[in-house]
């Protein structure tokens, strides 16, 4: 339910610092509850259900200039120009005349968490009904100026035209009449017809593409204020640690520092709040790194001092040979498997990983009158707030957060502890702060993706035919960073990429296990599916193997669709990112879509060189659809080089093509890095990591060829930036065993492995001694009948 | 005092010589499209011109970097080829390794005016961006020298 009322001339809009002329407030329930709620009653409502907030003003100045307050936060997946392009349709807007205004966070946006690829899927009938509104507002203003029928006015290129005497007037002069009219109801608001859209579905410019290209796009990292202090923060090597004592003496001699004071330590689990630690007050950024590096300080370690991220992987992996809690279970998995013909085992591993933005964590605090401001890359500038309020004690009302630029976000910046260490320093020592992480402490104080270990067992028919399939996952909550007692993955986590498997497995058990925390975690792009896809797409590619079956025909077959799977009658708590499974259901025909669009662009089946093999994975996540078929070489060395990439996206409807075709492209690179450098490890408790020299990313020289497809669709838009990932590393890991019959389930890809591999691939030429099938290691007292 | 000459304008700099060019430049002068990534040389997010090299600001001292002209980001022509291009293939994400990618490419093309393809890639080895636009980067590079012609 959409209400939209005109809002030019309220007050407190001048508060809000939206400007004057035309405003139009959108009342937006995600619940469909009528609109009841009243903007200038300053609502707080917006993150709780049935309530209502307004999430997009839409500004009209009366030089013509049309301002779209953006309530997303933009790191790189375009969002500012999206919702421009958007609103510019629909208004009938001149590109040239359209300006985005950053929201600062406050609930009367709506929902500005900007994560798991959900602005389009919230956002896109939103911003056209607002925008139409404008448009209808402006057309009846300009027939009211003519004494004309509104039927014969319409807004084209930024101007209203009567259309039978070919009069105009710019949307500009129409602003003040426009304003005393009353706001076109939501329900008969004429939208206009997708075909003839301008700007939507065509290859635009970034909004922000002029200020990038010279570095002029304030980053979180650039801003500076007069007056600001820099902060450099010395924190626990190992998470619950905290200072017994410290030794600022030597910090102080350092030319620039000019105060040394220790932040609290927060007891684990600390959520948003900061880890604590020695922090270093100087004039200059150098001077408080430098400073830091003189601090001599005698930690106490804390409960975790003994964690080993090797020892963890053993404890992990003998969970995950035992029953773990079902979480999802159809016919008989045992007896399937006890009577299988072949039986397949594999552990999958996935070690810890890092964000690793490209710009670190930073922010900026200034406490003055009882007010705290901050600056700052935050994905979810109102939960920052929320965070803020409690853990200062200070009001909300008293607290702005305004969202910079992100270098990048992929979920680190949802996190707030750099904002809050920002805030207590800036509140303790009443002024102007600016905490500046390091590289090596964006590494060592990272929330991490968990580390998992997956256990699978199936079980082919004598046809080889798959029967059954019991997947198992054990990864610590992500919810163990807020609450102590959480040791087993919620519904939500299961529920990316574990609970949903798609394939037509008559008997079919999954289980989850338990893990103690021993780390901060937090979300990561691609979600817990990075983990989940890369296990279940290898582990089929695995069963067609030992089937002898071509893997893309062996899928289509097993997918079993067209057809939607209703995980909800087959008892399965399954929370489908927080969507109706009715409007978005689990639809297997849209997965054999994808593979069947990649199979055709990528010439699937067609021979390839020597050491050359092509594998193929298919996943749903944030509900959208992704396939992916790679190309990969593997020298006699072991080195791997990727020849071509084919990564198919079916994300309904295809809102801003060139954006979406850059989050592919970044997603091959950032699953690739995934899949062939990721790897942080825990020694005593601290990271063994701290840089780029040691802990990797993909550089240029990796890149493959690729070949984006965007699969055209009428259905809603649904995520763009998160989905594409999770398909990189198994289709990789499914390409090396094509080529060298080598099955890849640890994370990173080791090479060396590869090394002297017997060149399995489809055109190479049969060595005297190869394998004249893949061996199938056989689990289980009974032998293979293969 | 330190001299430096900033984009053909000279500054005198009141700081500790030994502080990396890269906070001279951002802390101290607010030329902030500079980045700060890794400041260990890793990233190449910092990446500007010292006499007419791409070098990494935090890898070069203020000492080092007095007495040479210096060419940040900042001091890049919107005429620029390499500019121009990657306007025109929209190569910027995020945007924030962006500078520095521009300030490695500008350097290697004046130095290597007629590249292969895996010159480009090598010379752009260093510079990381997180957003995965190499494929678009290398192919403006491309552009920019008129190889795809």
């Amino acid at each position: 339910m959409i209400r939209i009322v005109n809002l030019s001339r309220r007050k407190f809009l001048k508060s809000m610092g939206v400007g004057s002329g035309l405003v139009l407030g959108v009342y937006f329930s995600p619940d469909g509850d009528a609109a009841t709620d009243d903007i200038s009653k300053g609502s707080t409502a917006g993150a709780e259900p049935g309530q209502l907030a307004p999430n997009v003003f839409i500004t009209v100045d009366p030089a013509g200039t049309v301002i779209l307050t953006v309530c997303r936060s933009e790191m790189g997946q375009g969002i500012r120009t999206t919702f421009a392009m958007i609103m510019a349709d629909e208004l009938d807007a001149s590109w040239p005349k359209i300006a985005v205004r950053q929201a600062d966070g406050d609930p009367r946006y709506g929902d500005q968490n900007t994560d798991g690829s959900r602005s389009i899927l919230i956002y896109e009938k939103v911003l056209r009904i607002a925008a139409a509104s404008v448009r209808q507002m402006l057309e009846a203003a300009a027939a009211q100026t003519w004494k004309a029928l509104i039927a014969d006015c319409r807004a084209v290129d930024h101007e209203v035209i009567h259309v039978p005497t070919a009069r105009v007037l710019p949307f500009g002069q129409l602003v003040k009449a426009a304003s005393t009219l009353p706001v076109p109801n939501p329900d008969k608001l004429r939208l206009q017809d997708f075909s003839s859209r301008r700007y939507v579905g065509h290859t635009m410019p970034s909004i922000d593409l002029g200020a990038m290209l010279h570095g002029k796009t304030p980053f979180g990292a650039d801003i500076a204020l007069p007056g600001m202090k820099y902060a450099s923060i010395e924190r626990c090597p190992v998470y619950g640690g905290k200072a017994k004592s410290f030794d600022a003496s030597g910090a102080m001699n350092v030319r620039g520092v000019e105060k040394v004071i220790e932040i609290p330590a927060t007891p684990p689990p600390t959520g948003h709040l900061p880890l604590g630690g020695i922090a270093v007050i100087a004039s200059n950024s150098w001077a408080a790194i430098e400073g830091r590096k003189k601090l001599q300080i005698e930690w106490d370690l804390g409960p975790n001092a003994n964690h080993d991220s090797g020892t963890y992987r053993a404890e992990m992996e003998t969970t995950s040979h035992r029953t773990g809690r079902i979480v999802r279970t159809l016919g008989n998995f045992e007896s399937a498997l006890a009577g299988a013909a072949v039986r397949l085992t594999g552990d999958y591993f996935v070690p810890y990983q890092a964000h690793a933005t490209l710009e670190p964590p930073v922010a900026i605090a200034v406490y003055e009158g009882g007010k705290l401001a901050v600056l700052a890359p935050t994905q979810s500038p109102q939960i920052a707030r929320q965070v803020l309020a409690q853990y200062l004690e200070l009001k909300e009302a008293d607290i702005t957060v305004r969202p910079t630029f992100l270098g990048n976000g992929f979920g680190r910046k949802s996190m707030h502890d750099y904002i809050c260490e920002a805030g207590w320093l800036a509140k303790a020592l009443g002024g102007r702060i600016k905490v500046v992480w390091t590289r090596e402490d964006d590494i060592r104080h990272d929330y991490y993706q968990p580390m998992s270990l997956q256990r699978l067992d199936g079980g082919l028919d004598k046809n080889g035919v798959p029967i059954a399939w019991r997947h198992r996952t054990v990864f610590p909550s992500l919810n163990s960073t807020f609450h102590a007692d959480q040791t087993s993955p919620d519904a939500a986590q299961l529920s990316q990429g574990f609970l949903d498997m798609p394939y037509a497995i008559p008997n079919l058990r999954l289980e989850a296990g338990v893990a103690q925390p021993h780390v901060r975690l937090g979300p990561h792009r691609g979600g817990l599916s990075m983990a989940h896809a890369f296990a279940s797409c290898s582990f089929i590619d695995e069963m067609a193997a030992a089937a002898g079956k071509d893997p893309a025909n062996y899928l289509f077959t097993y997918y079993a669709g067209p057809k939607k799977i209703d995980l909800k009658a087959l008892g399965v708590d399954y929370t489908n990112y927080g969507y109706s499974i009715d409007e978005f259901p689990l639809d297997v025909g849209r997965l054999q879509n994808v593979l069947q669009f990649a199979m055709d662009r990528a010439a699937w089946g067609d021979p390839l060189l020597p050491r050359q093999g092509r594998g193929l994975a298919v996943h749903r996540s944030f509900l959208s659809y992704a396939a992916a078929i790679i190309v990969v070489t593997v020298a006699e060395d072991g080195q791997i080089s990727i020849p071509r990439i084919d990564l198919v996206l079916d994300c309904g409807q295809i809102i801003n093509p060139d954006r979406i075709k850059a989050l592919m492209e970044d997603s091959i690179m950032y699953g690739l890095g995934f899949a062939l450098y990721g790897n942080l490890t825990i020694k005593n408790g601290a990271v063994e990591q701290s840089n780029f020299d040691n802990y990797q990313l993909a550089r240029a020289g990796i890149t493959p060829e690729m070949h984006v497809h965007l699969v055209p669709s009428g259905q809603s838009p649904t995520g763009a930036g998160d989905p594409a990932v999770p398909v990189i590393a198994p289709a990789l890991c499914n390409a090396i065993f094509a080529a060298t019959g080598k099955r890849i389930r640890t994370l990173p890809i080791d090479t060396g492995q590869l090394k002297d591999s017997p060149a399995a691939g489809p055109a190479a030429p049969a060595a005297p001694n190869a394998p004249a099938a893949i061996p199938i290691t056989p689990t289980g007292g009974a032998a293979p009948k293969n | 005092m330190s001299a430096l000459n900033i984009n053909g304008k000279d500054h005198s700099v009141d700081a500790d010589p030994a502080m990396p060019l890269l906070w001279v430049l951002r802390d101290i002068l607010g030329l902030t499209g500079t980045k700060y990534g890794c400041g260990i040389g890793e990233c190449g997010a910092c990446t500007v011109h010292v006499a007419g090299k791409a070098v990494r600001a935090c890898k070069v001292t203020l000492a080092e970097a007095s007495g040479h002209d210096v060419t940040t980001i900042e001091g890049i022509a919107d005429s620029h080829p390499i500019v121009h291009a990657f306007a025109q293939l929209n190569v910027p994400a995020c945007g924030f390794c962006t500078p520095g990618q521009i300030m490695q490419a500008v350097a290697f093309v004046k130095q290597k005016p007629d590249p292969e393809d895996d010159d480009i890639v090598q010379a752009m080895q260093g510079n990381i961006c997180r957003c995965g636009a190499y494929v678009r980067i290398v192919a403006a590079i491309r552009q920019a020298v008129g190889a795809d012609r």
